[in-house]
């Protein structure tokens, strides 16, 4: 019954977030109800003991993902009514995409399985770990699909930063290398020098002085 | 008249209105609670008083004295009664939100920051058996709160609606973020090595020596584990996103009273987390550094033999000795420029952690003696 509970309050979580998050004006606040979205989706998949899938959501799309959407987010300036113009024209598509999405994942989902109680899902003990469980399955009978998903993340990494990278480089950065490598010589020249007989003006005397001391060379 | 109550208003009985399963999740919850406190009460002590260490040792290391007036009952007791002094004003100044900023962001932001610190105690064990929850995936936990506590500094940089706000969030998300991709696989590699997620098996995976524990095979991750730590919680000398010189206070100069307070907590509680971590990830957690030296009839004397074998004071000791090493690098380093931090951080200990990595595979699946035979 707890579970029950505690399920039904995530549901009406994520499900008020996600809405709220399309509706909401500010962008910044869209962005953090996609937060809350993924937070309580989190929680469902916990409710499933799929730890390992629910911290992994935490620790990519919250932890990582949706920090550098708030990044972008918050240094735009985003103008919202330029935003909302097309809203009509659009929706006919949007409504189609949405309603393709919603069979194509009843299709997978197979609506048939939906029901209330969770009995026919096969429950694991305690120290039954499904982060080895995955592991071993991704690792061995999914190997290709695997490597070739991290292949085409790395060409989009690449293809990232090659495009970010395409005008010529203008900033100016100091090369660590060379200033480990500086000497004391290079920066300081000690200047040795007789002593001098002290005048007997008071005035003389700070004069001398100041002289006598170490000249700082500027570096190259 | 009890009488005439009793047959005239139906008055349940305690069984009616919580059914025995009712009592049993209630006697579960308070049970937790419970545990919750007795972690959570030294953890704030610990809190208040790590402020109060942190400005004698700086005070010493400087050749000053540090904080010595506050005291107990007139006396000075070396200016103990500071940090309840400290709490006191700070409970008692005013909150002030500013005119221009988002009043809702503005508060909820210390709350967000305080929170993921205070739940990555949940995992931490403290013994063989002292632990609030013995759950299999702990170190993907600890990394999935350790990269929450970003959002409170985000969200007040935000909320604040001023620019220096503004710049030190920026400073400070950028850093934690770089720096927690090195601190991600520094934990991959201590997985790789105990071959657990579970911090308690980490721990036992440890025992034997001081040889045994991780600080050896994985010495390098260990190194970029505590420095990404000292990172993670904007503590000198990468504490740029506070930079006085440069931005007064960076993400919380518009707060003020308790608000300052909470983030400030968090920023301490998060430092302890990272030290009590570095000691069970890699120095053996509450394992004896004596273990394997003495012989083990040692251990079974009574009263000596706990004192010298595994217990959580060894726990204790390790974690005071890194915050030490906290407080030791905030007093004797000058502050990381900016771009020497992502250097640092994205050209060195990133590659670093990646090539050790194959090493520590390589003597996990080699069963290199005397840490994985």
């Amino acid at each position: 019954m707890i579970e029950q509970t505690v399920f039904y309050i995530f549901s009406a979580l994520l499900l008020m977030s996600a809405g709220l998050m399309i509706t909401v004006r500010n962008p910044v606040f869209a962005a953090l109800f996609l937060i809350l979205t993924f937070f309580s989706s989190s929680a469902i998949w916990l409710l499933l003991e799929a730890e390992f899938l629910a911290i992994t959501l935490v620790v990519v799309y919250v932890g990582a993902v949706m920090v550098l959407f708030m990044f972008v987010v918050m240094m735009l300036d985003i103008n919202l009514s330029a935003m909302r113009e097309g809203f009509a024209k659009y929706l006919p598509i949007g409504v189609l995409v949405a309603i393709l999405m919603a069979l194509s994942m009843g299709l997978v989902i197979n609506a048939g399985e939906f029901g209330l109680v969770s009995d026919s899902i096969q429950r694991h003990s305690a120290d039954y770990s499904n982060t080895s469980e995955l592991g071993l399955a991704l690792y061995t009978n999914y190997l290709y699909p695997f490597e070739i998903a991290g292949a085409i993340l790395l060409v989009a990494i690449i293809a990232a930063i090659a495009l970010t990278m395409r005008s010529p480089r203008s900033t100016k950065t100091q090369k660590p290398g060379n200033q480990v490598a500086v000497k004391s010589t290079d920066r300081l020249r000690i200047v040795k020098m007789k002593v001098e007989k002290p005048a007997d003006d008071p005035e003389e005397v700070s004069k001398k002085d100041s002289e006598v001391t170490t000249v700082v060379k500027e570096s190259p | 008249m009890m009488e005439w109550i009793r047959s005239n208003l139906i008055m349940p009985s305690v069984e009616q209105l919580f059914p025995l399963a009712m009592h049993a999740y209630a006697a579960l919850t308070i049970e937790v609670v419970l545990k919750i406190l007795v972690i959570l009460v030294p953890v704030l002590f610990t809190v208040a008083y790590l402020t109060y260490a942190e400005r004698k040792v700086i005070g010493y290391i400087q050749g000053r004295i540090g904080p010595n007036r506050v005291g107990f009952f007139g006396l000075s007791f070396w200016g103990l009664g500071q940090p309840i002094a400290d709490a006191f004003k700070l409970i008692f100044k005013e909150i002030i939100v500013p005119s221009g900023s988002n009043k809702a962001l503005f508060i909820i932001a210390p709350v967000l920051s305080f929170a993921p610190s205070i739940a990555a105690w949940a995992v931490i064990p403290f013994g063989d058996t002292l632990v609030l929850a013995d759950i299999n995936a702990g170190l993907l936990y600890v990394l999935a709160l350790t990269s929450l506590a970003v959002y409170g500094v985000i969200v007040a940089g935000w909320a604040s609606n001023s620019k220096y706000a503004f710049l030190g969030a920026m400073r400070s998300v950028a850093q934690i973020i770089s720096y927690e991709i090195a601190m991600g696989f520094a934990l991959v590699g201590v997985l790789v090595a105990a071959g657990s997620l579970n911090l308690g098996d980490i721990v036992n995976a440890q025992s034997g020596s001081v040889i045994h524990w991780f600080w050896l095979p994985l010495l390098p991750l260990a190194v970029v584990y505590f420095i990404s730590g000292v990172a993670e919680t904007n503590r000198a000398p990468f504490d740029v996103a506070e930079g006085e010189s440069e931005i007064v206070a960076g993400f919380h100069v518009d707060y003020g009273g308790m608000a300052f307070s909470v983030f400030f907590m968090a920023e301490y509680a998060n430092m302890i987390i990272i030290a009590i971590l570095t000691s069970v990830m890699f120095f053996g957690g509450w394992l004896s550094p004596l273990q394997g030296i003495l012989p083990e009839a040692v251990f079974e004397v009574p009263g000596i033999g706990i004192l010298l074998g595994e217990g959580i004071h060894w726990l204790l000791i390790k974690t005071s000795f890194f915050l030490f090493m906290f407080l030791w690098l905030r007093a004797t380093f000058p502050r990381y420029r900016y771009d020497q931090i992502m250097r640092l951080g994205w050209k060195i200990f990133i590659p670093i952690t990646i090539v050790w990595l194959v090493v520590a595979s390589v003597l996990v699946v080699m069963n290199i003696p005397p840490w994985f035979a």
